[in-house]
């Protein structure tokens, strides 16, 4: 699926990365711990997250992630948003909180960058 | 600066400071590790590995610590991370192992970070994992990923 699409089915704002909404994107992982994402995240997939501070754009950046969704119509700082801006990543925002995004993603299509976790995944 | 000749063997040698306390700065010097051994050619799941328990590192160091080291030496069988800080240390290392214990400030959690998760990460994201502490002095840890040679090309 294109970025652009994720931004249809989200209704959401682009505030970072307008130019790369024809991104492939095919998983995705959601959480608010940024420990919970280094460990279960893949570099490729979307994250969908309430965090808005500068570490979701440097994890996200860590794992190279395609793309960030602010979801429950958070509004990052811009401090955020630069650093977004200065590592490519697209920032996406929604009003529909996570456990609705995340439905209607996977409704389409999109699936989790991991079914299952046993804890402990040392190599990927 | 960058490659160093100390030891025949190394391919990449270099020390990065790291301030306690500064939690604007986190992530930057796991960045440029991810860098450098991206531009080394190293394969990405070791990368991915050295980036994530650097930036751990980083952001128990800025949480906790006065002042940290984090060191990178990248050898042809293996990247070895090690990570001096000056701070507090850890009275007792089982429990800090154990996961979602922690003693992190409503700041760290702010970040999405303090969930008792971090020096869990760290050890999962290692082939070979070390952890000693001082109270008073400081926590040391030594992580080893090895490369897979040729297997993956």
């Amino acid at each position: 699926m294109l970025l652009r699409e994720v931004q249809k089915i989200l209704d959401a704002e682009v505030l970072v990365g307008a130019e790369k909404l024809d991104m492939e994107v095919h998983t995705a992982f959601g959480a608010d711990l940024m420990s919970d994402v280094l460990a279960f995240a893949d570099s490729g997939c979307l994250l969908l997250t309430g965090l808005t501070n500068p570490q979701v754009i440097r994890t996200a950046d860590v794992l190279d992630i395609a793309a960030i969704i602010i979801v429950r119509g958070k509004k990052p700082s811009p401090e955020t948003l630069r650093a977004a801006a200065d590592k490519k990543i697209p920032v996406l925002s929604t009003k529909y909180i996570l456990f609705e995004s995340a439905g209607r993603l996977y409704e389409k299509g999109i699936v989790g960058s991991a079914q299952k976790v046993d804890g402990r995944r040392v190599r990927l | 600066m960058g490659a160093v000749s100390a030891c025949e063997k190394w391919l990449y040698e270099n020390s990065f400071p790291v301030d306690g306390g500064n939690f604007d700065d986190a992530g930057r010097v796991s960045g440029r590790i991810k860098t450098i051994l991206k531009e080394m050619g190293i394969e990405n799941d070791v990368v991915r590995m050295a980036a994530v328990i650097t930036y751990e590192s980083e952001i128990n160091i800025v949480s906790y610590a006065r002042h940290g080291m984090i060191r990178l030496h990248v050898l042809p069988e293996y990247v070895e991370i090690e990570v001096v800080d000056e701070g507090p240390g850890i009275s007792d290392i089982r429990l800090a192992m154990q996961q979602g214990w922690s003693t992190a400030t409503d700041k760290i959690r702010e970040m999405g970070f303090g969930a008792g998760m971090g020096l869990n990460n760290i050890r999962n994201f290692s082939d070979i994992f070390h952890i000693s502490s001082d109270v008073g002095s400081g926590t040391r840890l030594k992580m080893i990923i090895h490369i897979q040679q040729e297997q993956n090309r």
